[in-house]
């Protein structure tokens, strides 16, 4: 399909520094962290790796990893499950609005989630107060527990799971499941016999990946585990490095592997599982068959109503009564209520400000700079053999794929050092960061992109070349207007990604480098729960804004780009 | 056998009307083709027949069984129906014998029945060698086959075909035609076919609805839509033809079938013959009249003619005329005719067409 090209060598050139490029974010780090995990096993049982894989600490922490991710995907599956097939399949009414708010969870940032629950729950809780229904004092907080963890894992992934299971319902030809219905099979008969099987690689799909990003959280079991001294994986690293700092570096990149190589084996057990069920269906997909729910439609439709209640709207509710209270375990009235925190945090507070200004600066670049790299890097990919492209966009994914903390770890370790040459240090700058957010998101960056690309027509270009245009004449006349609505999706989605990115910074901040993220987590931790749920507040007000933004963007896109558009 | 009766059934979405207000009673046992060009509701009324869509009004039956009306809907899988899809829609995680015995094992029929009804099925669309492979294995003429043996597994009263032999190549269609009709035989089923092709329609059913807008132009015979169609549009859309537009000639009325002398006779009045120039009513009601090609002789006498394209089509030659009038006209003859040369013609039949489009 694609063109053939006589590339001249400024083209060549170009090109060999855009991959070199990505060498270098993608690679590079995980390489360095390999290195040094692996190194000094000549010691013997004095290597780091020995010593880690003797901790009885690391165990520990491994089976509460696998533990809460496991029951984190179960609920998951359970809710994403539902959601995609009563909103796929039936004719229940209001669906664009269901489905953005159940996607809500996934874009607003895992501490902002954890802390909004908090204020739920517990003696403290000043929703509960206010309404006059709180536990005594001194009752244990529910969630600061394995389940507790795990609930909210399951929650902030199963829109995880509804994606990958809706992508897989849309495409299930509608024929499939009426030439069963005429077959004789009851409506209830279909689902067993034909959408279940049909539909398998779709949840195996969405169950993977809530299960890997689950792994990966840092935000939720950092907020709710550490008070309650349960750790999982990258807590206990984010601990260790806290009370210890880059002395124990060797340690913790051998603790870092251990988590890489975890979500890794997710990543390769489930391209298994879905090669062996994945069926070339042909047939009109798009608008899969309509299930009456007759009476019943009311209520289904009150149930999934009942369900956003209670994992969305409550607990943002809480957040809010939360942050409009004087202080902890005041109940909000009408004489109470005080917007004392939000002006605390907007004037008084110079580190509130210096974080929001490091937050938006860290994210904005980071868009602008992987929007600029984007068009050219998809467009070369473009004409690569089918094989090399396949590995190309494997690679830029592996920064996204693994666990924060493990690239966190990796970049600390390749610029702990002062840079060869030029002699100067990274770590401890937001420089540090900054480079870390362009190797984590390159790859959602250049997503929507190549989905653009591939979808334009090759003879479009074809005709600019034989009109007499040049390489450079037809990327910036011809490819980039009709690239600019995926790229600018890609660079908001970037934006919503790292503005409120907690798990990477949480390792590579420094006094005067804080985030919003780690803001937030510092406040809480620091028992300024007020003060942090105005702040998270803030936060959500900018993620459904950006969101709802993107929706006024979303029929200028290819289908898919906007994850929860179809 | 029960026959299938379309009482007044219209389908709205929205304000868009699918279909308007559409009669059909179709036989028992009797093959029947809705033909229309794309978007004028054929697939949506076959839909309504499955039960995949409801009716806004008007009522469906099957014998003396309702099957759909305003208040009523009987489910797709309760109407005992087979259908044929564009797709063939077979379901990839089933083998071959597991997708055709799906509506009997439905049916709660298992052990040896089950497996011998199986085999029967496929051993009449002669794919019984494939039993266990699965569909995607197949061709597309073997997946519409096994999408066949599906259909008569349960023996239905009605079978509903959708554009069936759309996504197949031209070599495929002819013999899949003779399979439909060889199904159409052996199971006395009723048959409705879903085609935009008006020539696969014509070549195999025994009755035909052409739909436009949504709404039925006529519903005849193959033969009476070739030679007596209702309007001008019919006339273009069935089979080649040219259409005149003759004025009433003195005393006459135009009705119907027109023989050769009465055609020559108001062509040569209407001035298609410049001959007969002082003679000519310009004036007066004029109506279209439509000439199929194999009723144009190429002879010594008659209406004068322009060659303007002489195409050759291997059994005969196709010859676009150019009347007095410079009115078109549609011949065959049998031999090259020069382009450019002056010919005449005699025209030996016509059929009067409903004034108006």
């Amino acid at each position: 399909m694609t063109p053939v090209m006589t590339h001249g060598g400024q083209q060549r050139w170009l090109f060999s520094l855009l991959l070199i490029l990505i060498v270098l974010l993608s690679l590079v780090p995980s390489l360095r962290l390999l290195v040094e995990a692996l190194s000094d096993l000549g010691q013997g049982t004095d290597s780091p790796l020995w010593r880690v894989l003797s901790a009885a600490s690391t165990w520990r922490a491994l089976w509460h990893s696998l533990y809460t991710s496991a029951l984190g995907m179960s609920i998951a599956l359970l809710l994403g499950g539902v959601f995609a097939f009563v909103i796929t399949l039936t004719d229940v009414r209001g669906k664009p609005w269901l489905v953005f708010c159940f996607m809500l969870p996934m874009m607003i940032p895992p501490q902002v989630t954890a802390l909004s629950w908090l204020q739920l729950f517990g003696p403290a809780s000043p929703l509960l107060n206010s309404l006059g229904i709180a536990p005594a004092l001194g009752s244990p907080q529910p969630l600061y527990s394995a389940q507790g963890i795990a609930l909210l894992l399951g929650i902030q992934s199963a829109p995880l799971v509804f994606m990958a299971l809706r992508t897989s319902l849309l495409s299930l030809p509608r024929e499939l499941v009426e030439a069963a219905r005429i077959s004789g099979a009851r409506q209830t008969q279909v689902w067993g016999h034909m959408i279940l099987p049909l539909t398998r690689s779709g949840l195996i799909a969405g169950g993977a990946m809530a299960f890997i990003s689950s792994l990966g959280n840092f935000g939720i079991p950092a907020m709710l585990g550490i008070p309650a001294g349960y750790f999982v994986l990258p807590t206990l690293i984010y601990q260790r490095m806290a009370s210890f700092g880059t002395g124990v570096l060797a340690e913790m990149a051998a603790l870092s592997m251990l988590i890489g190589v975890l979500a890794l084996a997710g990543v390769a057990l489930q391209q298994h599982l879905m090669g062996r069920s994945r069926f070339g269906l042909v047939g009109h997909s798009g608008r899969p068959h309509d299930f009456a729910l007759g009476r019943w439609r009311g209520w289904m439709e009150a149930a999934l109503v009942a369900i956003l209640a209670v994992i969305l709207v409550a607990p943002l509710a809480a957040l809010m009564v939360s942050s409009l209270v004087p202080a902890m375990g005041v109940p909000l009235s009408v004489e109470t209520a005080s917007l004392e925190a939000f002006r605390e945090m907007l004037s008084r507070q110079g580190v509130t400000r210096r974080a929001m200004s490091n937050s938006l600066w860290l994210a904005g670049g980071a868009a602008i700079t992987l929007m600029a790299l984007s068009l050219p890097l998809a467009y070369h990919l473009q004409r690569l053999p089918q094989r090399w492209q396949g590995l190309a966009i494997s690679t830029i994914e592996v920064p996204y794929a693994l666990p924060g903390v493990v690239l966190a770890i990796a970049c600390i370790l390749l610029f702990v050092r002062p840079l060869p040459i030029i002699q100067v240090t990274l770590y401890g700058t937001l420089g540090l960061i900054f480079i870390a957010y362009l190797a984590r998101f390159l790859v959602v960056c250049v997503k929507p992109v190549t989905a653009s690309l591939a979808q334009l027509d090759p003879s479009l270009e074809e005709a600019a070349q034989l009109a007499g245009a040049g390489p450079w004449r037809r990327l910036t006349g011809i490819v980039f207007p009709l690239m600019a609505p995926a790229l600018f999706a890609g660079g908001i989605l970037v934006f919503l990604l790292a503005v409120n990115e907690l798990t990477v910074s949480a390792l590579l901040w420094s006094a005067g480098n804080e985030t919003l993220g780690v803001l937030i987590f510092n406040l809480d931790e620091g028992g300024e729960s007020v003060l942090a749920s105005a702040l998270a507040v803030l936060v959500v007000a900018l993620v459904a804004g950006l969101m709802l933004a993107l929706n006024l963007l979303a029929n200028r896109l290819p289908k898919g780009v906007i994850p929860w558009k179809d | 056998m029960e026959g299938l009766t379309i009482e007044c059934v219209s389908k709205r979405f929205g304000d868009h009307h699918a279909v308007r207000s559409l009669s059909l009673a179709i036989e028992p046992g009797e093959f029947v083709a809705l033909v229309g060009p794309s978007g004028c509701g054929k697939t949506t009324m076959l839909r309504m027949l499955a039960g995949f869509e409801q009716v806004s009004e008007g009522r469906i039956t099957l014998g003396n069984r309702l099957l759909a009306d305003t208040a009523q809907h009987l489910p797709p899988e309760q109407r005992n129906m087979g259908m044929v899809f564009q797709s063939y829609a077979l379901w990839p995680h089933m083998s071959v014998a597991d997708n055709v015995g799906y509506p009997v094992k439905l049916r709660g029929i298992s052990g040896d029945d089950y497996r011998r009804r199986v085999r029967e099925a496929l051993a009449l669309v002669e794919l019984e060698a494939y039993a266990e492979s699965s569909p995607l294995d197949l061709s597309g003429g073997q997946r519409q086959r096994v999408a066949l043996a599906r259909c008569l597994v349960t023996s239905p009263s009605v079978v509903l075909l959708d554009e069936p032999l759309a996504n197949l190549d031209r070599h495929l269609r002819a013999s899949m035609e003779e399979c439909f009709r060889d199904f159409h035989r052996r199971t006395g089923a009723t048959l409705v076919y879903v085609t935009h092709d008006q020539g696969e329609a014509m070549s195999l059913a025994d009755r035909i609805a052409v739909m436009k807008d949504g709404e039925l132009v006529q519903w005849a015979t193959p033969e009476t839509l070739y030679r007596e169609p209702r309007s001008e549009w019919l006339a273009r859309f069935i089979g080649q033809g040219s259409i005149l537009s003759l004025p009433d000639g003195p005393g006459q009325v135009m009705d119907g079938a027109m023989d050769g002398a009465a055609l020559m006779a108001l062509a040569s009045h209407a001035g298609l013959s410049p001959a007969d120039e002082h003679t000519t009513a310009r004036a007066g009601r004029r109506r279209p009249v439509l000439v199929r090609p194999e009723h144009i002789q190429l002879t010594r006498q008659g209406l004068d003619a322009r060659v303007e394209r002489s195409i050759f089509r291997g059994e005969r030659y196709e010859l676009n005329l150019c009347l007095a009038d410079r009115t078109p006209l549609l011949a065959y003859s049998p031999c090259a005719v020069p382009e450019g040369s002056e010919v005449k013609v005699t025209l030996s039949q016509g059929w009067c067409l409903e004034a108006g489009t």
